[in-house]
């Protein structure tokens, strides 16, 4: 590893101020940086400082989304063989997930990594490892069949509007990936929504659709309809929490996911604090809907069953937790995760237009959790204020 | 006595090198310096020139705003030298000290008899009033000021820090007549804080006329500022002084011997020290000495004075810092690491969880001046709020102070946190924010807005 530190330190004039290639600084710094930890020390403050950086969070929350990502290439290929009705062995599923997946992780990552360097040398900073989530979320919440070309223009969207228009990592108000998501949604809604591209190549004969979809139509279904809606489509809860379902790639199984959460929890980078909030919100607004029973979606879907249905869990432990576009105080936090897990309940049941309602949710809730903050920030004011009145 | 307060938010940072309690002997230094960089916020006016003959306790130089509040030689000898760094910015004034000591005579007086005008007389002229610090701003304290009450932290919890108890051993005497000496200076209560469990000395259980409070737990319990915060936290307008034990005996030699004597203990601590213990020594020595016998055979060293939280470098012939009792010498770490970020890292120390350095907890480690990292914007929140035992938001806070909001800064506890306090915070800080500048940054900034 000599020889590359030595070939590092050679060329690194070439690319300071004054050398050939000063224009590329940024990016030069930041292949230099993945391969070393640089060499610069603490001058003033505190001499020692805690081994933690931005690239070790980034790295940790990636991969605590390993699971959900492997979990995503199998059940790829098992939805696919599914729908043809044919068997196939463990590998041929893999492999087949592996086939499908892999580009559109690609292509996020080039896409998303090409704009970053590009505002990075444009605006002379360094390149920050922001989007090494980003760039592994972005897939995960995409329908398996979503063109290349749409996941490559709403991750150049996410990217440019979501992120850099604010100043980049840490400036952006909503969550980048479900900035993409969104951008996709609305754009292409032919791709992203309906009962075809959650399952590759599937045959025609065969429902795609996905449990909330099923659920959807529970609305305006009665009697014996709802009943055999039901049991027909939304009662393998087991397939559910194992994630055996249609969906978007990473968001299916609950396992996998809590796996993620006990690394992110274990590990201190993930907020408890949000991702507990969000289930208690959502099962809290399943439990009232359960009670009010208007109609078949709030009778028969049990509180908890909305928890592991569709993008709930994904987004719980994943997206409401990035702690750029969430609350920042403690308490903030609770409020925030609850009205998302409250709001995503809610507009899934209320709203037929939008089965997939987390997503909408943490948007919402990124915007508003500055305004949470507000009223935590103002809270400890008071106290302070209120202290004095006491003395006095 | 009270209950005991438990600090539960904070970091016991666990280093390799903690100072045996045993004195070591050292040649004397030869060199002394008063630094007036130690003072933060001050202006220096020198009253002495170079080649000037002083004694311990004659003025070296003055507070230009307040000239009432002298800084006095440690040692007799011969001013060598003034070292001034940019714009003519005094650095150093540098002595050479005489073989024999010769003090200058203050007066000799029980500090119960005087009054307070006399004990803030005789605290002015020998120069021990820079001891006294205040809160808000962690400054000097204003002699025209009444506190409300003045606050003694008896333990320092900090990362290796010397064991308060042996510093103050043998002392009880100067110990309770420098406390008498506080007493005079406030209407309040003088407090003495200590460890519920470390502290054993007599010398802090059994002082008199002070006001006893146990504190335990984690780093920053020993820190005054938070222990303050628990006791009777500081609002606007309120002004508290503190200061710390080893200075309440230079107080009591003063009004017990009426001499300028800060002789004091200090701790040699650190990784790169062969045997770490304590050593007998005066305020601003040369550490040259000191260090002489002691480092490992590493040329890639740090020496600080003071802490690794809130210290200050120096070279390896530097001075001691005014208000320091501790020296530590750490790896300086100015190395590359291959994908360091991405190792298991056992031999790294963190708060968080992300690297396997949590399967031991006990372990100590020897950590160096690497930033182990860079430095980023926010990201991460609520790592902050781990490590700061009070009722004080400080992300919003070192917000607050980026953006100069002085009406938010007030809001949020200016008043009530020192630099020091929120040192943790600076270590835990996963983008590398210097977050202890910037609240000296604001503290600066409200003592220009609020005068």
């Amino acid at each position: 590893m000599k020889a590359l530190r030595k070939f590092l330190d050679k060329k690194k004039p070439l690319f300071q101020k004054g050398g050939k290639f000063a224009k590329l600084q940024s990016s030069f710094e930041a292949f230099e940086t993945f391969l070393y930890v640089p060499n610069t020390t603490s001058h003033t403050g505190t001499h020692i400082k805690d081994a933690i950086d931005l690239k070790r969070t980034m790295s940790v929350v990636v991969l605590a989304l390993i699971p959900a990502l492997l979990f995503g290439i199998y059940n790829t290929g098992y939805q696919h063989f599914l729908s043809l009705g044919q068997s196939a062995e463990f590998m041929d599923i893999c492999i087949y997930g592996l086939i499908k997946i892999l580009p559109i992780i690609v292509v996020s990552y080039v896409v998303g990594l090409g704009i970053e360097f590009a505002f990075a040398q444009m605006r002379g900073h360094q390149v920050n490892e922001g989007f090494l989530v980003s760039g592994m979320l972005i897939p995960l919440i995409m329908p398996v069949g979503a063109p290349l070309w749409m996941v490559a223009v709403s991750t150049a969207f996410a990217v440019v509007i979501g992120k850099e228009v604010f100043g980049g990592t840490g400036m952006n108000i909503w969550n980048p990936a479900l900035v993409a998501r969104a951008f996709f949604f609305f754009a292409y809604p032919s791709k992203m929504s309906g009962d075809v591209v959650w399952i590759a190549e599937k045959a025609d004969s065969f429902s795609g659709a996905t449990p909330l979809a099923h659920a959807a139509t529970l609305v305006d279904a009665t009697g014996n309809t709802a009943t055999s809606i039901y049991t027909d489509h939304l009662s393998n809860v087991w397939d559910m929490f194992v994630g055996l379902i249609p969906g978007s790639i990473g968001e299916t199984s609950t396992i996998a996911i809590l796996i993620g959460a006990v690394i992110l929890i274990a590990s201190g980078i993930g907020s408890w604090k949000i991702m507990a909030s969000v289930f208690v919100g959502g099962y809290t607004m399943g439990a009232i809907f359960n009670l009010v029973g208007a109609n078949a979606y709030m009778e028969l879907i049990p509180a908890w069953q909305h928890l592991i249905m569709g993008g709930f869990a994904f987004g719980a432990v994943f997206m409401a937790t990035d702690p750029v576009s969430a609350a920042q105080t403690a308490r903030g936090k609770i409020i925030y995760g609850f009205l998302i897990g409250f709001l995503a309940v809610l507009i899934r049941v209320l709203n037929a237009g939008f089965p997939e309602a987390m997503m909408l949710a943490i948007l919402l809730m990124n915007t508003f959790a500055p305004l949470i903050d507000h009223y935590v920030v103002q809270g400890n004011i008071k106290r302070r204020l209120k202290r004095v009145k006491v003395n006095a | 006595m009270s209950e005991v307060k438990k600090i539960k938010k904070g970091l016991d940072i666990k280093l390799i090198g903690k100072a045996d309690k045993v004195l070591e002997k050292a040649d004397r230094s030869e060199t002394f310096a008063i630094k007036p960089t130690d003072f933060p916020g001050l202006t220096p006016k020198l009253k002495v020139k170079v080649d000037a003959e002083v004694k311990a306790g004659s003025a070296l130089f003055f507070d230009k705003y307040r000239p009432e509040i002298n800084f006095t030689s440690p040692v007799s000898g011969k001013v060598v030298a003034v070292n001034r760094g940019e714009r003519r910015k005094i650095l150093e004034v540098i002595i050479q000290a005489d073989n024999e000591l010769q003090y200058e005579e203050f007066k000799k007086a029980n500090p119960a008899d005087l009054s307070r005008d006399e004990v803030k007389e005789q605290l002015l002229k020998s120069g021990l009033w820079a001891f006294l610090r205040q809160r808000p701003y962690d400054v000097i304290a204003n002699p025209a000021d009444a506190p409300k009450a003045i606050h003694i932290s008896a333990f320092d919890s900090a990362p290796l820090a010397a064991d308060f108890d042996y510093l103050v051993e043998g002392e009880a005497e100067a110990f309770q007549m420098g406390l008498d000496a506080l007493t005079k200076l406030t209407d309040g209560k003088v407090h003495l804080n200590i460890n519920a469990q470390k502290t054993q000395s007599k010398v802090f259980t059994e002082a008199k006329n002070v006001v006893i409070n146990k504190f335990a737990g984690v780093h920053p319990a020993g820190n005054v500022g938070v222990q303050i915060h628990k006791l009777d936290p500081i609002n606007k307008g309120d002004v508290v002084w503190v200061i710390r034990p080893q200075e309440i005996l230079f107080m009591g030699r003063l009004f017990q011997k009426g001499i300028y004597d800060v002789s004091r203990k200090i701790a040699l601590t650190g990784s790169e020290v062969k045997k770490p213990s304590y050593y007998d020594t005066i305020l601003g020595a040369s550490v040259r000495n000191i260090l002489k016998a002691q480092l490992k055979d590493d040329d890639k060293i740090r020496v600080i004075s003071g802490n690794v939280l809130t210290g200050t470098q120096i070279p390896e012939d530097g001075f001691l810092g005014f208000y320091d009792s501790q020296i530590t010498v750490i790896p300086e770490g100015d190395e590359y690491e291959f994908l360091g970020w991405a190792l298991p890292g056992l031999k790294k120390f963190s708060m968080s969880k992300t690297f396997f350095s949590w399967l031991t907890p006990n372990k100590e480690y020897r950590l160096d001046a690497n930033l182990h990292g860079e430095h980023r914007a926010f990201v991460m929140t609520g790592e902050y709020d781990k490590v700061l035992p009070m009722d004080v938001l400080p992300q919003q806070l070192i917000k607050s102070i980026m953006v100069e909001d002085i009406d938010q800064m007030e809001q949020l506890g200016i008043y009530e946190v020192a630099p020091e306090d929120l040192a943790l915070c600076e270590f835990v800080c996963t983008s590398k924010i210097n977050v202890q500048d910037i609240v000296r940054q604001g503290i600066d900034l409200m003592i220009k807005e609020m005068s």
